[in-house]
């Protein structure tokens, strides 16, 4: 089992230090698919043993006793979060050669890319905070370089907005973990539950409020969102994809351990007051613009939103609408990101403005945004009505009336703002300059579609099987909501 | 907890905040730079006693060493991160030749075109946002 839990911070962490040397584009190309392979296949087995027992498993680095030790745990949480993620950073990856992007090209790009790799999936396993804050740099750093790989001036002026407020939450998250040690006089998140709770009233809710500053800027809530719509948009558009559906995520991962592991309920009609802030600001951001990646940018904004809002109500069935969400959602916007991809590098620009008639040159590519633009403003059959149906629902069994009126308006303007996309850049006529270019737009691009195509399918396994799934979430929202457990699990390990 | 020391650190906290909010980037790299040390006396000072240095073989009153292990990888990243600010504001320097950060085109195209509105009444054309 040791080796098996550590594979996916491992193997990429290796491959990263292997291709310092190895710097040829074929031979980088394969060591990064043969870590991610393995990491694919360790965290598969993680995940279906978890789904059989549930039992949560523990790695303690190097075989240290107690709480000297690097701990890594999975419970069900973590593990489906590591396959995800995984899964994700794969296809994306196929994405990126399919590219033939300078930045792909780069002798940097996979060592940079695996270390990224690496630590989104040590944040998903951390067993302490400070190894948790450890991951966080690690994954942080290397979106730095990967957001400013190309050195252009938009991406350097962006990538200094994001650089320094990320830099800015690495130290407020610093200085919780510290002041965390120094209240509790440790950092284990088995053993903070019993120590936090031992704190006077105004000690415990300084703490909370700095971890959920910290982890609030990662996850990009309201007020502390306004970097993501900036930065996002002028990365390459296979690393934004993978900001897009992942980095946030984490913010959300950490959230949610916050909030049912370290302080479990506390403050939850802040955290609900903010997750509505957060719907309602991000898809207004959404409609006022015209580009499709910072209309994509502002929809990150708001659909974490969401698992906030459903975060703050608690109980197992929120939780588990709040972890079914999250993992729903991490495909379907990262297949966003992509389509808008091939869109820009075919035309030019995904601006609503300078492209359209696109579903009349290539009706595959039309679909591969519906799908998933559809699941995203939760129109039935796909995943996201689920998990938007979750949400409210667990939003009507606690009587929260005005979140979910919030909640519904988002998810209509959410359609609105899709259908702009819809009706500026895929239907229409085709422009004349077009249409003296090549019919086809993915004939050329067959890598990208592919990998864009396994991505949807992805989201679209998700909504096929909501049922099992949706069990699945219960049972880890159960697992999280069961402290106990997961202290006893730690401690006799 | 020495009173000289929180003091120290409540300087470090506010001459790092200051700098990071000024525009030219290399007073925000030299904030990160002040500010991370503040963050890592902070847990220094906060975290553990001051009495012997634990080294395996001495008994008596040791002092915690955990925080200073976590120093000393904070440290680190922390250095990390102050190159790579310092990297960033060379390269905006060499491209603009002036280390400021500069607004969001596309934020400030969507300022004017509210102003416009407010005054005219009308949606712009685009082109009157965009020079």
């Amino acid at each position: 089992m040791t080796t098996v839990l550590s594979l996916p911070v491992l193997g990429p962490l290796v491959a990263a230090a292997l291709m310092i040397f190895l710097r040829g584009l074929a031979v980088q190309r394969f060591v990064s698919f043969f870590a991610l392979g393995v990491s694919l296949v360790a965290s598969t087995v993680t995940f279906v043993n978890i789904w059989d027992d549930g039992v949560i498993r523990v790695v303690r680095m190097s075989g240290w006793p107690g709480s000297f030790a690097i701990t890594l745990v999975a419970d069900r949480l973590s593990a489906a979060m590591v396959l995800v993620a995984t899964v994700v950073v794969t296809i994306v990856l196929a994405y990126a050669t399919g590219q033939r992007a300078p930045d792909e090209r780069s002798s940097f790009y996979h060592p940079v890319y695996m270390v990224m790799a690496a630590g989104i999936s040590q944040a998903f396993l951390a067993g302490d905070l400070f190894n948790l804050f450890v991951a966080f740099e690690i994954l942080l750093m290397a979106s730095y370089v990967l957001l400013t790989l190309e050195g252009t001036n938009e991406q350097i002026r962006a990538g200094t907005t994001y650089v320094v407020l990320n830099v800015l939450e690495s130290m407020i998250l610093l200085m919780a973990v510290g002041l965390v040690f120094a209240a509790t006089g440790t950092v284990s998140m088995a053993e903070l539950p019993a120590r936090l709770a031992e704190l006077p009233d105004g000690v415990r809710m300084g703490l909370h409020l700095l971890l959920l500053v910290a982890f609030g800027i990662k996850a990009a809530v309201f007020p502390l969102f306004f970097w993501l719509p900036d930065s996002y948009p002028t990365a390459p558009s296979s690393v934004s994809a993978v900001f897009a559906g992942l980095l946030t995520k984490v913010g959300v991962y950490c959230l949610i351990r916050t909030q049912t592991l370290l302080f479990p309920g506390e403050l939850s009609d802040l955290v609900i007051v903010i997750g509505a802030a957060t719907m309602l600001v991000g898809v207004l951001g959404a409609i006022s613009h015209r580009d499709m990646k910072r209309i994509l940018s502002f929809h990150i904004v708001s659909q974490i939103g969401y698992m906030i809002f459903g975060l703050g109500i608690g109980g197992v069935a929120a939780i588990a609408a709040t972890i079914f969400y999250l993992i729903h959602h991490i495909p379907v916007k990262t297949s966003l990101f992509l389509v808008e991809g091939i869109v820009a590098r075919d035309s030019g620009s995904s601006s609503s403005e300078e492209v359209s008639g696109l579903a009349r040159r290539s009706p595959i590519l039309a679909a591969l945004f519906l799908v998933p633009a559809l699941s995203l403003a939760g129109l039935p059959p796909f995943s996201g009505f689920l998990a938007k149906f979750a949400i409210v629902r667990a939003g009507v069994s606690d009587a929260q009336w005005i979140g979910i009126a919030v909640a519904l308006v988002v998810s209509l303007l959410t359609l609105v703002s899709m259908v702009k996309i819809w009706v500026g850049v895929f239907w229409g006529d085709v422009s004349p300059v077009e249409k003296a270019s090549i019919p086809g737009v993915l004939r050329h691009q067959k890598t990208m579609g592919v990998s864009t195509g396994a991505i949807v399918l992805f989201s679209l396994a998700i909504a096929f099987a909501a049922g099992p799934l949706y069990e699945f979430a219960t049972k880890a929202a159960e697992q999280l909501l069961d402290v106990a457990g997961y202290v006893a699990a730690v401690r006799s390990s | 907890m020495s009173p000289a020391l929180l003091i120290l650190i409540g300087v470090l906290f506010s001459v790092g905040t200051y700098l990071l909010m000024e525009r030219s980037l290399t007073r925000v790299a030299l904030g990160v730079g002040v500010l991370g040390n503040a963050v890592n006396l902070l847990i220094v000072a906060a975290g553990s006693r001051p009495d012997e240095a634990p080294i395996i073989g001495r008994s008596g009153d040791l002092t915690d060493p955990l925080p200073q292990a976590l120093v000393l990888t904070a440290i680190v990243i922390g250095f990390a991160l102050l190159s790579f600010v310092l990297a960033l504001a060379w390269r905006n320097w060499s491209i603009s030749e002036n280390d400021e950060v500069e607004d969001d085109l596309e934020d400030r195209a969507i300022a004017r075109r509210a102003e416009w509105h407010s005054k005219h009444g009308d949606a712009p054309h685009h082109e009157d946002v965009d020079q």
